[in-house]
């Protein structure tokens, strides 16, 4: 992991602007609590999504690259991205941008025409918001902070897909003790442990929510999520906490569905990870953005008196 | 020998006999299951290239049908008749027609890149499967997808404005693919939020019709891109063969 993460700099994308602004929220929230300080990158755009690849893979990888330039142009050396999506496209760029000359020279090519500097790979390391609270605070801490306040909150861990696939694009895991894992990631287990949450096991933790579908077909999207959502029952868990904006409004959204649609009534919750530890922190419920959630959870968050 | 991948086989080129006796061996019903023998004459054999000449599918020569993608899918689970591995296959020997009878279910792969991890090639399958839904468009097999239409959207969206604003990408999305904003579901849906947050949310949603979120000084870098996307499907319609007079 690169240098300070007391202060990186903060890609929050456009997701966190709309659907999922209570992640954003929450996770500034959780910052400040902990005292992690994010400076929001300057100016900003779109890493091009899940979209864009489809009709060119390298403007996307252009696209991510200008926020790294940007980043780069701030003084940091660590950009954080809470976003699935987000964090994927960066780290996508970044390796793109080391390993294909074509990539390198479209981007270079774009970027003189759009008035900028090209981005160099290896100038900033692209860390997700899990990364940024497991290593830039720690369990020890974290397990002092929140004195249990999860403590009997059944919690299965979802990933989705962009989180370890494709491997190659993530260096950084599969490294042994202490680093990430791509099959059986454990780092959101590891926060919502030390903050007293008991982590059921969940065999669908990487399994996809069908997200890039959701609207075009979601009857398959809607098949998929009542898969993940009827396992993590079946599992014992009482919430589902997500560290993806599309993966959290794909299940919140589809839950609704697959009760209207296919008659499948589902009653697990659907919180981001931040919002649970920001309650652990002591923060409200109103704070960490529960009502901006799609789905109501404030009566179960009431009886386990959180928030 | 067993069959395995009985799915494969089309029903009718299944001929199982009631009664039938091979040199005095009774074989009737079950064990006279025999797969019709065909004669393949066309072959495409320019399709493996053309795939391989669109975004995602450079690698497709490399495969050697180990069948992990196939495993590992995602939207195979939920559609036996969903087989990166088999498409494949298809498209490097040739077989277009056997091809062409799953073209309406190509493009729904939901890009979990489950095969990419799976894969011992480096094949990227999850690119394999856009490229060909891309070309079954470009040749004039398959409409544009939902998906299609979903990604159009978005792309237009980010080379005006340099960001997404979901609304306005959701209302382009269902006019063009013709489906209703009053889905039971999603009126369940919205329904609830609005019954919560009545001030708030309505301003939200009046508040982002207004102001699009926007990238500054955007037009240039806008235009930059859009150059080399028109650049980029010129080539790829050289590299199909298509007469690009109409092209974007
Ligand atoms: S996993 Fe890779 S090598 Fe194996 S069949 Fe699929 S594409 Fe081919
Ligand atoms: S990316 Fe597509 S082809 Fe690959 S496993 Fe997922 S759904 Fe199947």
């Amino acid at each position: 992991m690169a240098g300070d993460l007391k202060k990186v700099a903060y890609y929050p994308g456009c997701a966190l602007e709309g659907t999922g602004h209570s992640y954003n929220r929450s996770t500034k929230e959780v910052g400040k609590a902990l005292g992690l300080e994010l400076v929001e990158l300057k100016n900003w755009n779109c890493c091009g999504a899940m979209e864009v690849k489809n009709v060119d893979p390298q403007v996307q990888t252009y696209l991510s690259a200008r926020n790294l330039t940007i980043a780069q142009d701030m003084g940091f050396d660590t950009v954080m991205a809470p976003c699935n999506g987000c964090y994927h496209n960066l780290k996508k760029a970044e390796y793109d941008l080391a390993h294909n000359p074509h990539a390198a020279e479209v981007t270079e090519r774009i970027s003189k025409k759009a008035g900028h500097k090209a981005y160099e790979p290896g100038g900033v390391e692209t860390i997700h918001a899990l990364d940024w609270i497991k290593h830039g605070v720690g369990e020890a801490e974290l397990r002092q902070r929140a004195k249990g306040k999860l403590a009997g909150l059944k919690v299965a861990n979802y990933y989705g897909c962009m989180y370890t696939r494709p491997r190659h694009i993530f260096p950084e895991k599969d490294q042994g003790t202490g680093s990430e894992s791509t099959s059986k990631p454990h780092f959101m287990d590891d926060i919502l442990a030390a903050a007293g949450a008991e982590n059921v096991e969940f065999p669908l933790k990487t399994a996809c929510c069908g997200g890039a579908h959701s609207l075009s077909d979601s009857d398959i999207s809607t098949k998929l999520v009542l898969n993940i959502l009827t396992t993590a029952e079946a599992c014992g868990a009482e919430v589902i906490a997500t560290e993806c904006p599309t993966c959290h409004s794909g299940l919140e959204m589809h839950q609704v569905r697959a009760e209207k649609v296919l008659g499948r009534k589902t009653s697990v919750k659907i919180l981001y990870f931040t919002q649970l530890l920001g309650m652990a922190l002591g923060l409200s419920a109103k704070k960490v953005g529960v009502q901006e959630n799609l789905s109501d959870p404030s009566e179960f968050l009431r009886r386990k008196g959180l928030g | 020998m067993p069959i395995h991948e009985k799915s494969l086989i089309r029903p009718e080129n299944l001929i199982t006999n009631d009664s039938l006796v091979i040199d005095g061996v009774d074989v009737s019903g079950h064990w006279s299951t025999f797969i019709k023998s065909r004669t393949i004459t066309d072959y495409n054999e320019a399709m493996e290239d053309e795939i391989a000449a669109l975004p995602g599918g450079e690698n497709i020569h490399r495969c050697w049908q180990c069948g992990s993608c196939t495993n590992a899918c995602t939207v195979n689970a939920v559609n036996p008749d969903f087989n990166p591995r088999y498409w494949i296959y298809l498209i490097r020997q040739g077989l277009e027609e056997e091809l062409l009878r799953d073209k309406d279910i190509i493009w729904q792969c939901v890009s979990c890149n489950k095969c990419t991890y799976a894969c011992p090639r480096d094949v990227l399958p999850e690119g394999v499967m856009k490229a060909t839904a891309h070309w079954l468009e470009l040749k004039g097999h398959t409409p544009k997808s939902p998906s299609t239409h979903f990604d159009e959207g978005f792309t237009e969206s980010i080379l005006a404005t340099g960001k997404i604003e979901e609304g306005r990408v959701l209302r382009t999305f269902f006019q063009r693919t013709g489906q209703p904003l009053n889905q039971p579901w999603l009126v369940a849906l919205v329904g609830g939020l609005v019954k919560r947050f009545p001030l708030g949310y309505l301003i939200r949603m009046g508040w982002s019709t207004v102001f699009r979120p926007r990238t500054s000084n955007w037009r240039r870098t806008g235009r930059a891109i859009e150059e080399y996307v028109s650049e980029r499907r010129a080539e790829q319609a050289k590299a199909l063969g298509l007469d690009t007079k109409g092209g974007h």
